[in-house]
Formats: C-alpha cells, sequence, structure tokens
C-alpha cells in the first residue's frame, strides 16, 4: 500500500514526450487531490495501487485538457454513427431460456437458484476508517 | 496446402485433394512447433478434430456448407465460444467458460469452418502491442523469418537471436500471428481503435475492420460499445471478402446491426481505375511517421496516378484532437463496460465476504491488471458530474466534428482514402515497453481510431518490407456501408504490390513442402 502524500506539483513527465504540451500537465495536476483519489477510487471500486497510476491519470488528463481548444459551439454531441437510423427491436415474445444451471454454473457461490453476495448495507469504509487489504 | 487462399483450398477440399481432417492436422501440427509466438491462449484441438471429421463427412456427400467448410480459424479470445474458456487475457475471467457462442463465431461454424483454438491479445483488448495479457506477450512471427533473420545477420553482433523479437501489435496480435504464421486461413479479432489493423500491418496480413452496424457484436465483450466492431484477418484480401459476406447481416440479438439486408459477394477484379478518385489526407503526415512508411505512401499515391486514378489531397481538419476525443470515450465508455465484472455471476471472486463493496473491490483489483484499472479510473474522471460537460460531452462533439470531416471529404468525390496504418515497422518488445501502455496506444492508434469513431470500414493492407525485411502496410478508407467498394480498391492494390510471403522454413522442418514451389495438380476455381 503506497502512503498517499499530499502532491507538490507534477513530474515534467509530459514535457519531454512528442506531441504532449506541458502547458496542459500543470492545470491537472492541480485536480489531482487525495479527496478526489478517494472518491474516484470508491465509484470505480478499483484502487490506483500506486503513485505512479496517480501519475498517469494526471497525464492522461492533461492529455484530454487539449480538447479545450476545439470550437464547438453549435455541434451537438454525437452518441452514435448510427443516430439517423432506428435501433431494432425484437417483439416481446420469450423464446429462449431455462437455462438457469447453466449460467448458475459459472459463479463461485451458489445457494439453490441464488447468487450469494456479502451483506450489502455495509458502506465502503472511509480513508482513514480503512484496513488495507488483507491478502491469504 | 497451408500457404494457399481460402477459395483454392475449398476447391481442393471439394476435389478431395486434401481432406478436412489432414488440414485440420497440419495446422495443429504447426501451432505446436510454433508455440513460441505464444499466439493461442486455448487450442482447441478435440473440437476441431470432431468439426474436421464432420465437414469429411459432408465432403464425401458432396454436401458442403460452403467456402468455409472444413476450414481451420481462429478467434480472439474476447469472443464467447460455448464450452471452451473465453479469457479476454484477464485474470478475471480465467476460467470462465461462456454458455454460448457469439453470433460472429456460432456463423463461422454454422458454415463448418474448424475452430482452432482462441488467439492472445491485450488484457481486455486494452492495449497496442499484445504484451499486457496474463498469458505474456505475442511474439511477431516476422522476427524468425528468414528475410529478417538474414538481414540482421548482416549487422549482427552474434547476440541471443532470440531476446529482440518483435512484437505482433495490438490487440489483436494473437490472430495477426495465427494467421502469419499460417496456422489457420482467417482469424477473427476486433477493432476498436485500430486493433485489427495495426497488427496485421506489422504481421504482414490484411486486417479488415467492417463498417460499425454491418457484424454483429453480440458475444464479443464489450470495450466501447459504439465503436467496437469484429474483425478479420486474413492472408489476402479476396479471403478477407468471404469471411465478410458470411458474418456480415442483421443480427436480432444485436439492435445495433442494421436491417438492411446484405448478401455475400464476390470481389469483381477491378482493371480499370480512372474512375476511382483516392483522397490522401494530409494531416496524416506528421513528423513521427517514419520515412520508409512516409515513402511507401507516397509510392503507393504515386501507383494509382499512374494507372490512370485521380489522386488528391484532402483535409480532414479535426485529426489532431481525433485521439484525444478518442482516448476521452473510450475509457469513459471502459469505466462503464468494466462495472460488470463484480465477481458474483462469473469470473473470478475474492475470498473477502465482509460486505458487496469490499468483495467487488478486492474482486476487481485482483481481477484487473493496472492497464484496465487505470482506465476505468480515467474515465470514472472524465464522468464526474464536475467534468462531465468538459470532457465527456465535448468529446462527443468533437466526434461529430471528426465524423464529419470525413463525410465531407466523401462527398467532394473522393472513394476511397489511402493512409498509413502504423507509424513504422514493428518494433523490439523491449523498446516498445520502455513508454506505459497508454502513451504507446496514443502514438500508435494515430491513424486508426478516426475511423472507429465515424464508423467507416478500413482495410489495412501489406505493401512491402521495410529495410529491416519487416512488413508495413498501408490503410484504406471507405464510406460507410461501402465495404465491397472499398475491399475491391484493396484487392486491385494488393496485386500491384504483390507483398512477399513470408518465409519461416526454418522453422518448419518437415512441413518444408508447403512452403516451396507445390506442383499442386492444377486446382480448377469453380
Amino acid at each position: 500500500m503506497w502512503a498517499r502524500a499530499v502532491w507538490l506539483g507534477l513530474r515534467a513527465s509530459a514535457g519531454g514526450r512528442r506531441g504532449f504540451p506541458s502547458k496542459a500537465a500543470h492545470q491537472g495536476s492541480r485536480r489531482v487531490t487525495a479527496e478526489l483519489i478517494e472518491h474516484l477510487e470508491r465509484l470505480a471500486l478499483v484502487d490506483f495501487g500506486s503513485q505512479e497510476a496517480v501519475a498517469r491519470l494526471e497525464k492522461a488528463i492533461a492529455f484530454a485538457d487539449r480538447l479545450r481548444a476545439v470550437d464547438t459551439d453549435g455541434v451537438e454531441p454525437m452518441e452514435s454513427v448510427l443516430e439517423d437510423r432506428c435501433l431494432y427491436l425484437r417483439s416481446d415474445n420469450v423464446v429462449e431460456g431455462n437455462c438457469a444451471e447453466e449460467l448458475l454454473q459459472n459463479s463461485h457461490r451458489v445457494v439453490e437458484e441464488y447468487f450469494v453476495a456479502p451483506p450489502g448495507n455495509i458502506s465502503w469504509p472511509k480513508l482513514d476508517e480503512k484496513e488495507p487489504f488483507s491478502h491469504r | 496446402m497451408l500457404g494457399r487462399t481460402l477459395r483454392e483450398v475449398s476447391a481442393a477440399l471439394k476435389q478431395g485433394q486434401v481432406s478436412p481432417t489432414e488440414l485440420c492436422q497440419r495446422c495443429l501440427s504447426l501451432i505446436k512447433k510454433t508455440k513460441f509466438l505464444n499466439a493461442y491462449i486455448t487450442v482447441s484441438e478435440e473440437v476441431a478434430l470432431k468439426q474436421a471429421e464432420e465437414s469429411e463427412k459432408r465432403y464425401k456427400k458432396g454436401l458442403s456448407l460452403g467456402d468455409l467448410d472444413g476450414i481451420p480459424v481462429a478467434v480472439k479470445d474476447n469472443f464467447s465460444t460455448a464450452g471452451i474458456e473465453t479469457t479476454c487475457a484477464s485474470n478475471m475471467l480465467k476460467g470462465y467458460v461462456p454458455p454460448y457462442n457469439a453470433t460472429v463465431v456460432q456463423k463461422l461454424l454454422d458454415q463448418g469452418a474448424l475452430l482452432m483454438g482462441k488467439t492472445n491479445l491485450d488484457e481486455f483488448a486494452m492495449g497496442s502491442g499484445s504484451t499486457d495479457g496474463i498469458f505474456g506477450p505475442v511474439k511477431n512471427p516476422w522476427s524468425y523469418s528468414k528475410q529478417y533473420r538474414e538481414k540482421r545477420k548482416q549487422k549482427s553482433h552474434g547476440e541471443n537471436e532470440d531476446s529482440d523479437w518483435l512484437i505482433t501489435g495490438g490487440s489483436s496480435g494473437g490472430s495477426a500471428a495465427a494467421v502469419s504464421a499460417f496456422t489457420c486461413f482467417a482469424a477473427l479479432g476486433s477493432d476498436t481503435g485500430g486493433s485489427t489493423r495495426n497488427p496485421a500491418a506489422h504481421c504482414g496480413v490484411v486486417g479488415l475492420k467492417p463498417s460499425y452496424g454491418l457484424v454483429s457484436r453480440h458475444g464479443l465483450i464489450p470495450l466501447v460499445n459504439s465503436m467496437d466492431v469484429p474483425g478479420i484477418l486474413t492472408r489476402c484480401v479476396d479471403d478477407a471478402a468471404i469471411v465478410l459476406g458470411i458474418l456480415a447481416g442483421h443480427d436480432p440479438k444485436d439492435s445495433t446491426t442494421i436491417q438492411d439486408p446484405v448478401k455475400p459477394f464476390t470481389l469483381p477484379s477491378l482493371t480499370d481505375v480512372s474512375k476511382l478518385c483516392i483522397g490522401i489526407p494530409k494531416e496524416y503526415l506528421t513528423p513521427e511517421l517514419s520515412s520508409e512508411v512516409r515513402s511507401l505512401w507516397s509510392k503507393a499515391a504515386n501507383l494509382f496516378e499512374s494507372e490512370g486514378a485521380k489522386v488528391i489531397e484532402v483535409s480532414l481538419p479535426h485529426t489532431s484532437y481525433s485521439i484525444v476525443c478518442y482516448h476521452v470515450l473510450c475509457t469513459s465508455e471502459v469505466a462503464s463496460n468494466m462495472a460488470r465484472f463484480d465477481g458474483l455471476e462469473y469470473g473470478h471472486r475474492c475470498d473477502t465476504d465482509v460486505s458487496t463493496e469490499a468483495m467487488y473491490a478486492a474482486t476487481r483489483r485482483e481481477g484487473f491488471n493496472d492497464v484496465v484499472r487505470e482506465r476505468i479510473l480515467s474515465g470514472n474522471f472524465f464522468l464526474l458530474k464536475e467534468n462531465y460537460e468538459n470532457y465527456f460531452v465535448k468529446a462527443q462533439k468533437v466526434r461529430r466534428l471528426i465524423a464529419r470531416d470525413f463525410v465531407n471529404v466523401f462527398n467532394s468525390g473522393v472513394d476511397v482514402l489511402l493512409t498509413p496504418t502504423t507509424l513504422s515497422e514493428a518494433v523490439p518488445h523491449t523498446e516498445f515497453i520502455r513508454e506505459d501502455n497508454r502513451t504507446r496506444s496514443a502514438q500508435d492508434d494515430i491513424f486508426t481510431q478516426a475511423v472507429n469513431m465515424a464508423g467507416l470500414p478500413a482495410v489495412s493492407v501489406p505493401m512491402a518490407l521495410s529495410s529491416q525485411r519487416l512488413p508495413i502496410g498501408l490503410q484504406f478508407i471507405g464510406r460507410a456501408f461501402c465495404d465491397q467498394q472499398l475491399l475491391t480498391v484493396a484487392k486491385w492494390f494488393e496485386k500491384r504490390v504483390q507483398f512477399p510471403v513470408i518465409q519461416l522454413q526454418e522453422l518448419m522442418d518437415d512441413c518444408s513442402s508447403i512452403f516451396e514451389n507445390e506442383k499442386l495438380a492444377s486446382v480448377s476455381l469453380k
């Protein structure tokens, strides 16, 4: 587990790469705070794992910041290249199914026809309450 | 026999010159011999032999199912295959056996193709080198080719021959290597940002990305729903067209497939290109482009012009923002798609049982590698409420501008665009890993990802060998749903450039007869 120290500015990692502006990188570094890290880890339920990973996120954000230079006034967002067509919808008839046994086979914890989950009413611990993951 | 085209082998099977079982066994034996390439994660030997047996029965009765009956194929390991482990080269799905076939896999099987195995890839198809999966990297067969080896000997320092092996490109590197090394006649890949075309260019094979909406994604473990397309890798353009003809078409299980009727087609042999207009996007001439690729690109343009085609320079003004836009949209969709992996219904599950969230977190930490986790986290960043407008929606708007750029160019009379596929030839693994996955992807996808954002069809065709005797491919981009026209042009080009066959003799002792000039009894095609 890495120590979550406060960052004092971004490493000039963006400057040496071809095509990546270092100016934007500095804007990014101010955004990646310890709170943000915790927030993202909680939303995604995956962890950064190391300081290098956080640095790479900062680079990724800096990279994405280049979009600001594009003039998108009056442009609608594009969700799909097939936006001019209608999605196909099947008629609501049951034509297949009855494969519970097959599907249950892929799960590690099953009781009769239920997938078993641990209790869902225990919230994800806050940063200071957290124990490091125990590996067996 | 293994070096022949699909149509030739199919004819040979029909005429009884070779049997499906023989073909299957030769491919299996070659797979074993080329195991060091690490192209396959799972070799489905028993399944393939059984399929071969059934194919043989059909041929004996004269009831073959079509051009693919009895033909060995391979499938990238992010396509679901019933009863055969499907891992996506990730710990998250190691041991996962899907209960169903992806539609494209089912279509191949329905045509009697023999499934040789599941090929290696970057974990969850994230990467441009096929180096980041849990089963290890895939090695480019050209590292072991006579052409490359001889060239290296000229300047050798007597070092270990294998230490500097080359990457295949990615993320469908296993499929590209499998086809390039003659272990199958066609392979399925997936293409989200160039994942089929990139390794095709590095491995000297044809890599086709069909139009978005033409081929079903049902069963393809999704990365970016609005850009993913199953890709086709073969040794020649004709073969790619045959496979596309079988795979294309509406699938009721994938509502993003178009409903227009699609029929298999035969590619005409174009002789007159005078009515063709080829566009050369000037923004693709970047400083990072290697001089060799640049000169081959120029040579190709001149080739078309000298044969009477109209070759014009065009502009895709938003090109420099395309890779950034792709990066934002891709990570955002990935963040959403990867949320399904929680350990409950399938896949890896950790031992922690304290709470649902703790279990999810530990499972995902154990199941995903750094690359996947980082993309999920980046994606979540862009989707945060405070960032949604400025990043995600902004990227969607830029996507429209990029798609519009292409539409404008095609509306101005251009039929097909000609661009490089990659910045350079395949690089040694040791060099590739000096940069992290995201940086590499951003560099290597530069010519290929805009096509995914616009949903257009594109194909990488090998053109020539570099000064190091490694393959370099060029990319053709067509209008949406004009895949047939695109492939027709590609076929014309392929015939003109006569890309050399890879010489892997040294590795194939008793298979050497396959590669030397076989005097086959003349095989009549239809």
